[in-house]
């Protein structure tokens, strides 16, 4: 028992998704269980942050974290981890790349608390209390934690050694990885653990991608009839499978839907944005000026679809000190 | 503000290497007075400017980004341009997106023969660009806002 | 000077939830406090966005429910284009929202807050866990419990894309038919589904009904507020986790306000107060009248225990029978026990076993025809579902594009609010005397929340899941005095 090694498992601003995931290992979870000894899982475990503070530096083999980095104690408990643990690896796309919630830095706290509290359409008319980190309340003081304007990855707080994609990362990639630590075969730190090459590589309706693919049209998905036999993208859908690293085993596109890049882009791509503008360029066959604007007509929201994942981790957008990444 | 006066812009030009390259010399050699914050970084076609370097020309503390390319029909590589042109559509609207002032991202085809013009895109980017300020990423320039 | 007492959900240790309590001079409570510390602002970063997109956004909201969200995110679509999706198409989202409500109470029961009850209250805290639970009911049913959990999200994966996150939803339909072959699958799945399904029924019953203490527990007025309450109805007032209208009962159980969700502003308010930042909704012709319960209180209810008390029926037999049951065990409608929200939950896993089952035998569903496509300008739009913790609403605007131009969501956890904390009070109240604070004690306090099965991930965009505490006894001048950690 002593001599397994260490996991725990950690989550920052998350959905609980991730956490899920973990449980979505099923009866996998017990052959984790019977390999690790899992010292640390606040959602299905006995909490002991004091007894992870009480552990030797690195004894931990491994820490998956999940979630964003929004509030100050979750920095905390991140450097805790990191002190404690030989790996850390950011754990699904909110703390890989920002993840869905990272949209929210498109506004600030300012404005957040203006919508919620007081402009929303069901607020009480005439309310004026907003949360405050210190309140008084008759029978003493009560604190909050501060709300901060930013979110952020989790390697733009602490030193990450591996990434784990996916909103959320499947069981099979988080049983891999765990495999492929605990045997010690390490990839290059910094490394992303799941495939390498584009998602398309493992789709069922690559053979229907034409090699060249130029398009005349981007549609919306819910306006258009999809063929579910044919690449989507080739429909004029905008599937970012092309731009996406592969190892869901493309589960979007075996719903009918295009992929959304969760898994976030191949390793030789820092922005998920711009590499998804690049491509989307490439393939519209138009020249003139009036023609490309009326295709794009088609792409409204840019941002949403291009950094929905992973706006945190863009070159602009408060992140001008970003760490570097793998 | 007492800022414009004082503040010098910092304007990445990406040029192609076939015209405006070519252009700009001849704009530096003719001794046309255009701007000193302009600095130029040659490419073979604006084709090439993959939109990870308009960003990270901003992220490096670019002010502004200028992207020059051959006149249509004019690439040397015949279709360049138009690619460049379909990038720049689509980042400006994310760059609006994300609060990004229009004046700061432009696109201008400038033949070799064309140094007046790029002597005149410069000088009016410029100023365009001392009057919005100097770049910070929307919203807050610190993050978290300083906490 | 009082002392304070404070509850910290340290697996919530960036503060997703806490309960702070004030003693007064005699070491009585004085006040309860329970404070939920996060927000996301999913209402802003929606504006911007295609409304297509919506209901794969709003599922990060939470990962326990994200089917709630993608299916009321749809329906707000579906409302937004104004465009009735075919029969087969709702019977298929229906289907998905059953088997997700199937597997998510579930998860509740042998996971959550099952324990408390069916390895007791009191019992040692490391046996008050799911293999407590599993010890009690035998090894073999933790493998079936196992084994149904994967079937019933491997058909969430083959239809939805994804379980966690799904991406089935479309304003007008939904992306994926159901096959023959599937049909057949689903149908033997289903099947175990209603097995499985009366076990858990069973298991409550014999464990909790058949033990007086426990029974007693739930009777206790401790654990009672006589609020308001708030459900999905069908067009016979039967229960219904899908679609109906929205009905409102008072705390004698008569119907004051049946309404779509399109007028729900007419009804639904909203109050802030400094130290939470999670909004509490109130009756708006009610009125906010602080935290409180009673007729002049504008404090309503929503979750299990509130469906059954706004519904007339249920739509299904069995599901039926136990209804009937529950409240002739509870002394009659409306029952106002909080932990009473346990039994209304495993009765509606009976309900959605059978609501699966039955739609997964319709011959319909089988139909191809699972889509009409939007024709109509977009401009504004409400979806509503019962989510597993309660009534879940999504609003949203678009400009002409079906850009969205603003959304407000009213989510489940959030209408519970106001009577959450006040049963947080409450029970602080009851079992908190003379400055004694165990952990016995502190479970029980922790129970009153519990029983809601509280999803903060919901309310504030926080975080679900289990929260074992941490006490912290300061003295008057503020030294600690006592600390108390009672684990999950
Ligand atoms: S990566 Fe996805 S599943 Fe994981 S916490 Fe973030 S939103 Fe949830
Ligand atoms: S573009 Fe999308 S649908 Fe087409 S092959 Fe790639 S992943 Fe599959
Ligand atoms: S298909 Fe794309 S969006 Fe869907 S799970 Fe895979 S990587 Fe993520
Ligand atoms: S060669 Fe000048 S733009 Fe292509």
């Amino acid at each position: 028992m002593a001599d397994k090694p260490k996991v725990a498992f950690y989550w920052c601003a998350s959905c609980g998704g991730c956490e899920e995931a973990v449980v979505d290992l099923a009866e996998g979870i017990l052959d984790v269980i019977a390999a690790v000894d899992i010292v640390f899982w606040p959602v299905a475990l006995d909490f002991k942050v004091r007894d992870v503070k009480e552990l030797p530096d690195e004894s931990i083999t491994v820490s998956f974290i999940n979630g964003a980095v929004r509030l100050s104690e979750q920095e905390e408990m991140a450097r805790l981890l990191r002190r404690k643990s030989k790996f850390v690896i950011a754990f699904g796309s909110c703390s890989h790349m920002g993840g869905v919630p990272g949209l929210a830095n498109l506004w600030d706290r300012a404005s957040i608390f203006a919508w919620y509290y007081h402009d929303a359409p069901s607020v009480a008319p005439g309310n004026v209390r907003e949360p405050r980190e210190h309140v008084r309340v008759p029978e003493g003081t009560l604190e909050l934690p501060a709300f901060w304007d930013t979110v952020k990855t989790l390697d733009q707080v602490i030193d990450v050694d591996y990434y784990l994609p996916g909103c959320p990362p499947t069981p099979k990639l988080l049983a891999d990885a765990v495999g492929v630590l605990l045997r010690g075969d390490l990839p290059p730190k910094g490394s992303v653990l799941a495939g390498t090459r584009a998602l398309c590589h493992e789709c069922p309706l690559n053979e229907s991608k034409p090699e060249k693919l130029l398009l005349k049209d981007i549609r919306r998905v819910h306006l258009t009839k999809v063929d579910p036999e044919k690449c989507l993208l080739a429909q004029g859908l905008l599937c970012l499978g092309p731009v996406t690293r592969g190892g869901c085993e493309a589960l979007c596109v075996k719903g009918n839907m295009p992929c959304t890049g969760c898994f976030g882009p191949t390793d030789e791509v820092r922005d998920q944005g711009a590499k998804g503008i690049a491509y989307v360029s490439s393939i519209l066959d138009f020249d003139e000026e009036a023609d490309i604007e009326r295709a794009l007509a088609n792409v409204p929201d840019p941002v949403g679809t291009f950094y929905r994942y992973s706006l945190p981790r863009a070159y602009l957008m408060r992140t001008r000190k970003v760490m570097p990444h793998a | 503000m007492m800022q414009t006066e004082e503040f010098q812009p910092r304007i990445v030009a990406f040029v192609c290497n076939w015209c405006t390259y070519i252009a700009a010399d001849a704009a530096g050699v003719a001794r046309a007075r255009y701007s000193p914050n302009v600095r130029l970084i040659r490419t073979m076609c604006s084709g090439r400017v993959d939109p990870q370097f308009v960003l990270g020309a901003f992220e490096k503390g670019a002010d502004g980004v200028l992207l020059c390319g051959c006149h249509p029909r004019d690439c040397h590589y015949s279709v360049g341009n138009y690619k460049a042109l379909r990038r720049y559509k689509l980042l400006k609207k994310m760059l609006s997106q994300m609060g990004f002032e229009d004046d700061r991202f432009r696109l201008e085809w400038i033949s070799a023969s064309e140094a007046e013009k790029f002597r005149k895109v410069v000088e009016d980017m410029t100023e365009r660009v001392r009057r919005l300020g100097p770049f910070k990423p929307n919203g807050s320039s610190t993050p978290n806002g300083g906490k | 000077m009082p002392s304070q007492v404070v509850i910290n959900p340290i697996t919530r240790l960036e503060g997703h939830g806490k309960v702070t309590i004030f003693l007064d001079d005699k070491g009585e409570v004085s006040r309860a406090y329970l404070q939920i510390p996060e927000l996301r602002g999913f209402e802003n970063f929606l504006v911007g966005r295609q409304a297509e997109d919506a209901p794969q956004i709003t599922s990060r909201i939470c990962g326990v429910c994200p089917t709630a969200h993608h299916t009321a995110a749809t329906k707000a679509l579906d409302d937004l284009y104004k465009v009735d999706p075919p029969p087969t198409a709702k019977m298929i989202r229906e289907m998905l929202y059953s088997v997700f409500m199937l597997e998510d109470h579930a998860l509740h029961l042998f996971f959550l807050g099952g324990p408390d009850f069916v390895v007791g209250p009191t019992a040692p805290k490391a046996e008050r866990n799911v293999v407590g639970v599993i010890q009690k009911a035998g090894i073999e049913i933790g493998k079936q419990v196992i084994a149904m959990r994967k079937d019933l999200r491997g058909i969430l994966t083959e239809l939805g894309g994804k379980v966690i996150h799904p991406v089935y939803g479309l304003p007008g339909g939904v992306a994926k038919p159901v096959t023959a072959d599937m049909q057949v699958r689903f149908k033997e799945i289903a099947a175990r589904g209603l097995k499985f399904a009366s076990f858990c029924e069973k298991l409550f019953e014999d464990v909790v009904l058949g033990n007086p203490a426990y029974v007693k527990a739930i009777m206790s007025e401790g654990y009672t507020h006589r609020t308001y309450y708030m459900g999905l109805v069908d067009e016979k007032n039967r229960e219904n986790f899908y679609d109906g209208q929205i009905r409102v009962v008072n705390p004698s159980g008569s119907e004051v306000a049946r309404f779509p969700a399109q007028e729900y502003l007419d009804h639904i308010a909203e109050h802030s107060e400094p130290w939470t930042y999670v909004k509490f909704p109130f009756l708006k012709k009610v009125g906010w009248k602080g935290f409180v319960d009673g007729p002049d209180s504008g404090v309503y209810s929503v979750a299990p225990m509130a469906r059954l008390n706004v519904c007339d029926d249920m739509a299904t037999p069995q599901a039926a029978e136990l209804y009937e049951k529950y409240f002739e065990t509870l002394g009659g409608k409306p029952v106002h026990h909080t932990l009473a929200n346990h039994w209304a939950r495993v009765i509606e896993i009976v309900y959605a076993a059978e609501r699966f089952n039955g739609l997964v035998s319709d011959a319909r569903i089988t139909d191809p025809d699972i889509r009409t496509i939007p024709t109509e300008t977009p401009k504004e739009g409400v979806g509503v579902v019962e989510a597993p913790r309660g009534t879940l609403i999504h609003h949203y605007k678009s400009d002409d594009r079906g850009i969205l131009t603003s959304a407000n969501l009213i989510v489940a956890t959030q209408h519970n609010s106001a009577r959450i904390a006040m049963s947080v009070d409450k029970a602080a109240r009851a079992v908190i005397h003379k400055g004694v604070v165990d952990d016995g004690i502190l479970n029980q306090v922790e129970m009153a929340f519990r029983a809601y099965d509280p999803c903060h991930a919901c309310a504030t965009h926080s975080l679900p899941g289990r929260m074992p505490l941490l006490v912290t006894i300061l003295g008057p001048d503020g030294t600690l005095l006592r600390e108390i950690r009672r684990d999950g």
